[in-house]
């Protein structure tokens, strides 16, 4: 049979990197294909020239047999060709029906189309209320908004990239069972992910890209997952080295937490409770969306909130500022790297005294030492393998991994009491978050208390002592994080936010 | 009575006009996303540009018209400067305002005192002679009746329509709206011609009907009052005709008891517009809820796309 | 087609280069103002520009007005850069000007006829109060109630502006003016007057103020905490709010500290170069003083020259209305012309212009 989709050497280059090379490959109607690679390899580019959002500098393209070069997204969506892209391009302020319109070329009237929207939206098992603001929806919830914009034009092609970042356990398995259903009824789904296990459930081929080329092709469920992994990345990484040793006395802990949201869209804190201890590593689970950006602001001091609900070795710190934070030993690295970790025009220097200032001794009576500021910097980058020209480069001349070496090195060197990050290692390569989470480690190892808020739950049971999971602003009791299975952490996270119920 | 209701509020309605212009335009510019603080330079050529050629051609649609293209024209220049050559759009709005005033002052000098011609009054003079109805609600000039017209257009096509929709959802995340394929720049260099045009209405209004004279400075600061009328507004149509009513009845009543020397001190009638308007400021921004949500969420953030 | 790249650091060349070409282009795109009015292009441009300074005929008298004119601006515009690095528009500097000199006038009238030396020193803190309470009025409404202050500044202008009438013609009016409307002379009386402190210069204190005002800012910017806080609040805010900066007490400073070289420059003039308060003393430096501050990219060395700059516009404005009938306005549009273009021209600082050919599939 005719693959419905065939490309032939299709090759992008940038400025100073090649982005793909020469990739070939095909897709049958009703296949779920997987494209796999670490990030950085190529994926998303190679799904950009296919949703013609990026023209290929060479190679061709076959839809159904007749060749297929989109100029725009427009004319890939007329030949029958829809993505569901990772950063979801929706507007907060307006209804789900608004939203869906915005996506479609010749939308319906608005109450024909707020009844195929439920019709639709129930018939996949992703019930979705028309009239909602999409910013009240949940992550799992907006990225139904998507799917059904995807459904409604009746697609050949449906490119889902790297959905089930924003999802709980349960959240998968339904979204799982709609994609076997669009699979049965002929659409053809390509299915971008670097989650192993999932892609053995689901998926009936992958192509294995690396650094732009394709270096393999397999039937998952032959294969093993380890398999698959050294394919992508080419070598195998080294297990981080941990010990285990008993942690030492409580040194963070936070009691019946309550903060109101402050922005319409915000997650209000319920009566969150936990402790961490020296030589501890707390690990918060939680699909984003639940409440993590307060969590880390109240630990931070950018939000007050009561005397009493945050101590440290006993003492009240929930109303300090973040500097007074700071000078007590309480450091937090937040999860926007740039424009809230970092000051994206500011040099790495400036960046340093951002925290720096406090612990680091680089102010003398008021006015900044600037030389002991470019000290430090430097320090920053030798300990921690930041690849930059130098101290004075701009923030947001770094890389993404570069960055967060820095930011989080940045805090490290200062000798935390207790250190809180937010999703240390999203959007970051292998080797660099490799090195992140073994300077965790480490630094529990000294002594410290640690934090890691994270969606990656496979990161988090890698190098937590303990687990807990945010849901709606609530957090669960926290577990040894050694012998929890995936049934129990889905359910702390929250199970499926009244999804329909999934037929096995 | 000191004040009598029926010519106040006919009065009313001819002082809200200029500034109810001015404002729609900067609705429709505010909710595409862009902060254009040069509504009174734009108000101001469209006052001279109105008057000059109103007067030179004898008819006031003319000089109309020409109002609408002088403040177009500096509109234009805002546009180039904020969404092709990425400017700051605080910094422009003001650079729009001060070179505004400035030729303005130019191109107007000698005019003062000139003669104009009449402008066309739609209903006839049976509906006028109507005890109270008649003059409050059919005496008034053309432009009066557009400007509620226009009211009432710009609320459907927001609301209502695909352009509407798709020119709120550039205000609201224009990354997305990139995404999705939709010419954000293109969009708001149009909203921003629009919103150019109505102010230059505004003012030719003012020229041409309301003072029927040439003053250099005359809007007097009514461009910030409208800015300030589209935040009271919370960015809704209807509402902006309700706060240009508001501002209106109280710059003819001050006028009036003035006038009527009621024994309150002229300086303080004569900064009253302004001092209730930051009192209403205030309290619409100080309510938390409804101003974060109806405030277009990319109000003022510059768009760059990149590759 | 043509597309802008960002830069990753801004270009240092351009940094500087911007505000000359800017310049330069205002002189080409004026002088075809100018030849639209029907005067000779290249005369007037040399009149706005050269002779002030240079020519035997004028410069005796227009070289000491230059520090008359730039003082003011400086003094204001200096004080509105730190808020503009921090992202908080102080737009009323005109209304603080005016309030500060009502106030420094009030305090020396009090005295009067006394010409006791503590009288001068009074008169300033009492400008520097007035402007200070002014600008106070939008930040704490900015502070407390999320209002714009771009918006509240400037239409406490318009009331400033009420408050001066009413002064003018009411309660400083001056009794032995036979009632003509205006307070009586400060800068002809020695108590309260405001001198040329170097004969021939035009120095008086107030650029004495603005000299010492750029200095202390400089420092500030550079190498104190606070100019780091008011750099970083202005990039990036969210970041400033995690290295510790308190949002509503910056403001406030910034705010204050405007308000306050505002209202210190509306004194000095009512006392020195204005003389006394008049309807119409106030000329516009608070909105000249915007230009000034962007023009000088926001930097106080940058302030200083540009400061200088549009002093000599104005004084070469003047000339060119006595010499060549250049209709007054003409200089406003002239100012307004050269923050376009340095607006216009900033982009090559941060991007790059890239000629991009469509790629054929």
């Amino acid at each position: 049979m005719t693959a419905l989709l065939e490309i032939s050497g299709l090759s992008k280059a940038y400025p100073g990197v090649v982005a793909n090379d020469d990739v070939s490959f095909a897709i049958q109607p009703g296949e779920v294909h997987a494209l796999l690679g670490e990030n950085g390899a190529g994926k998303s580019t190679l799904v950009k020239m296919i949703y013609g959002l990026v023209k290929p500098d060479h190679g061709t393209m076959r839809l159904k047999g007749v060749p297929y070069a989109p100029a725009e997204p427009r004319a890939a969506r007329a030949a029958g060709v829809a993505m569901v892209f990772q950063h979801f391009s929706l507007f907060d302020a307006l209804s789900v029906a608004e939203n869906i319109a915005l996506g479609m070329e010749a939308p319906p009237k608005p109450r024909d189309l707020a009844a195929r929207i439920r019709d639709v939206s129930q018939a996949y098992g992703l019930p979705l209320d028309p009239f909602r603001l999409v910013g009240d929806l949940s992550a799992g919830e907006r990225q139904r908004v998507e799917i059904i914009r995807c459904l409604l034009q009746d697609p050949k092609l449906l490119i889902m990239d790297e959905p089930t970042s924003v999802l709980t356990p349960q959240e998968v398995e339904i979204l799982f069972h709609t994609l076997r259903k669009l699979a049965a009824e002929g659409t053809a789904i390509l299915y971008i992910s670097h989650k192993l296990e999932e892609i053995r459930t689901l998926c009936d081929a992958a192509t294995i890209l690396r650094l732009g080329r394709k270096v393999g092709a397999c039937t998952p469920r032959d294969v093993t997952a380890a398999h698959m992994a050294e394919l992508m990345v080419g070598k195998s990484l080294a297990q981080p080295a941990r010990d285990t040793h008993a942690p030492g006395a409580v040194l963070l802990a936070v009691t019946r937490l309550n903060l109101r949201a402050t922005t319409p869209f915000g997650t209000s804190l319920q009566d969150v409770s936990f402790s961490v201890r020296a030589g501890e590593i707390l690990g918060i689970g939680g699909v984003a969306g639940n409440g993590q950006d307060e969590l880390l602001a109240a630990l931070s001091g950018e939000i007050s909130a009561v005397p009493d609900a945050i101590t440290l070795n006993g003492a009240p710190i929930g109303a300090l500022g973040p500097n007074a934070r700071r000078e007590k030993g309480v450091l937090c690295a937040p999860e926007e790297r740039l424009g809230h970790a970092a000051a994206p025009e500011m040099t790495l220097t400036e960046n340093a005294v951002l925290t720096g200032r406090i612990r680091r001794g680089l102010d003398r009576g008021g006015f900044v030492d600037w030389t002991r500021a470019r000290g430090f910097a430097q320090d920053i980058i030798t300990h921690f393998d930041v690849r930059t020209p130098g101290t004075e480069v701009a923030a947001r001349a770094l890389s993404g991994g570069n960055l967060q070496k820095f930011v989080i090195g940045r805090e490290i060197l200062q000798d935390p009491t207790v250190l809180v990050v937010n999703q240390p290692t999203w959007g970051v390569d292998a080797s660099a978050a490799a090195a992140i989470r073994q300077a965790l480690l480490d630094l529990a190892q000294g002594g410290a208390a640690v934090i890691v808020i994270s969606q990656d739950l496979d990161e988090l049971l890698e190098i937590s002592d303990r687990f807990c999971a945010l849901n709606t602003g609530r957090l669960s009791v926290a577990r040894d994080a050694r012998g929890l299975s995936m049934e129990e952490i889905g359910l702390m996270l929250g199970g499926a936010h009244d999804m329909a119920e999934v037929v096995a | 009575m000191i004040v009598d209701p029926v010519t106040l509020m006919v009065a009313l309605i001819t002082v809200a006009t200029p500034v109810l212009l001015a404002a729609i335009g900067e609705l429709v510019v505010e909710k595409a996303g862009v902060l254009n603080l040069g509504v009174e330079g734009m108000m101001i050529m469209g006052a001279v540009c109105g008057f000059v050629v109103a007067h030179h051609s004898g008819s006031a649609a003319l000089g109309f018209a020409a109002g609408m293209a002088g403040g177009a024209a500096l509109a234009m220049l805002f546009a180039v400067l904020t969404q092709l050559l990425m400017a700051n759009q605080v910094a422009s709005g003001l650079a729009l305002t001060l070179f505004g005033l400035g030729l303005a002052a130019l191109i107007g000098v000698g005019y003062g005192g000139l003669p104009l011609p009449t402008v066309y009054r739609p209903f006839p003079e049976a509906l006028r002679d109507i005890p109270v109805a008649g003059p409050i609600v059919f005496s008034h000039s053309v432009l009066v009746y557009v400007a509620l017209m226009l009211v009432a257009a710009v609320w459907v096509v927001l609301t209502r329509t695909r352009i509407g929709l798709v020119l709120r959802a550039v205000g609201e995340n224009h990354d997305a709206a990139h995404a999705l394929g939709y010419k954000v720049v293109r969009i708001r260099i149009a909203a921003i011609l629009f919103g150019g045009a109505c102010a230059g209405l505004g003012g030719a209004f003012l020229s041409v009907v309301r003072v029927q004279n040439w003053l250099e400075g005359m809007t007097a600061g009514a461009g910030w009052i409208a800015l300030a009328l589209v935040v009271f507004a919370s960015w809704k149509p209807w509402r902006v005709l309700l706060g240009a009513w508001l501002f209106g009845g109280i710059a003819a009543l001050q006028l009036r008891l003035q006038a009527a020397e009621v024994g309150v001190p002229v300086a303080l009638l004569d900064a009253s517009p302004y001092l209730i308007t930051i009192i209403v400021l205030v309290i619409i921004s100080s309510d938390r809820s409804r101003a974060a949500l109806n405030a277009p969420a990319m109000l003022g953030r510059i768009f760059h796309t990149s590759g | 087609m043509i597309a802008l790249e960002k830069r990753p650091q801004p270009a240092r060349g351009w940094v500087i280069g911007a505000p000359l070409l800017a310049v330069l282009l205002t002189m080409v795109a004026g002088g075809i103002m100018f030849a639209a009015l029907g005067k000779d292009p290249v005369g007037a441009i040399r009149i706005i520009f050269w002779d002030p300074l240079f020519s035997e005929q004028f410069s005796g008298y227009s070289r000491p007005q230059l520090l008359v004119k730039a003082g003011p601006l400086i003094l204001i515009a200096i004080g509105l850069s730190l808020g503009f690095r921090a992202g908080i528009w102080n737009i009323g500097a005109e209304g603080q000007y005016i309030v500060g000199a009502l106030c420094g006038a009030a305090f020396g009238l009090a005295f009067w006829p006394s010409t006791h030396p503590l009288i001068f020193p009074g008169m300033v803190l009492a400008g520097v109060l007035g402007g200070v309470l002014w600008a106070m009025i939008p930040a704490f409404l900015r502070v407390y109630a999320r209002t714009n202050e771009i918006l509240v500044s400037l239409l406490l202008v318009y009331v400033a502006e009420a408050m001066l009438a009413s002064a003018a013609t009411g309660w400083l009016r001056n009794p032995d003016g036979a009632g003509f409307p205006g307070s009586r002379n400060l800068a002809r009386h020695a108590g309260t007057d405001n001198p040329e402190l170097i004969a021939g210069t035009g120095m008086h204190w107030g650029v004495l103020a603005a000299f010492v005002a750029v200095i202390l800012a400089y420092v500030i910017m550079t190498r104190h905490v606070l100019g780091y806080q008011i750099r970083l609040a202005g990039q990036a805010p969210r970041a400033a709010r995690f290295g510790g900066v308190n949002a509503g007490r910056l403001v406030i400073l910034c705010m204050g500290v405007s308000g306050a070289l505002a209202g210190m420059a509306g004194l000095f003039e009512v006392s020195g170069p204005a003389g006394r308060i008049s309807i119409d003393f106030n000329v516009g430096y608070g909105f000249t003083a915007i230009i000034v501050a962007f023009l000088g990219r926001l930097n106080p060395i940058g302030i200083l020259l540009a400061g200088l700059l549009l002093a000599l516009t104005f004084i070469g404005g003047e000339l060119a209305q006595l010499m060549l009938g250049i209709p007054a306005p003409a200089i406003q549009a002239f100012q307004g012309m050269l923050l376009f273009f340095l607006l216009a021209l900033d982009v090559l600082a941060n991007y790059r212009v890239k000629l991009k050919r469509r790629v054929a599939v």
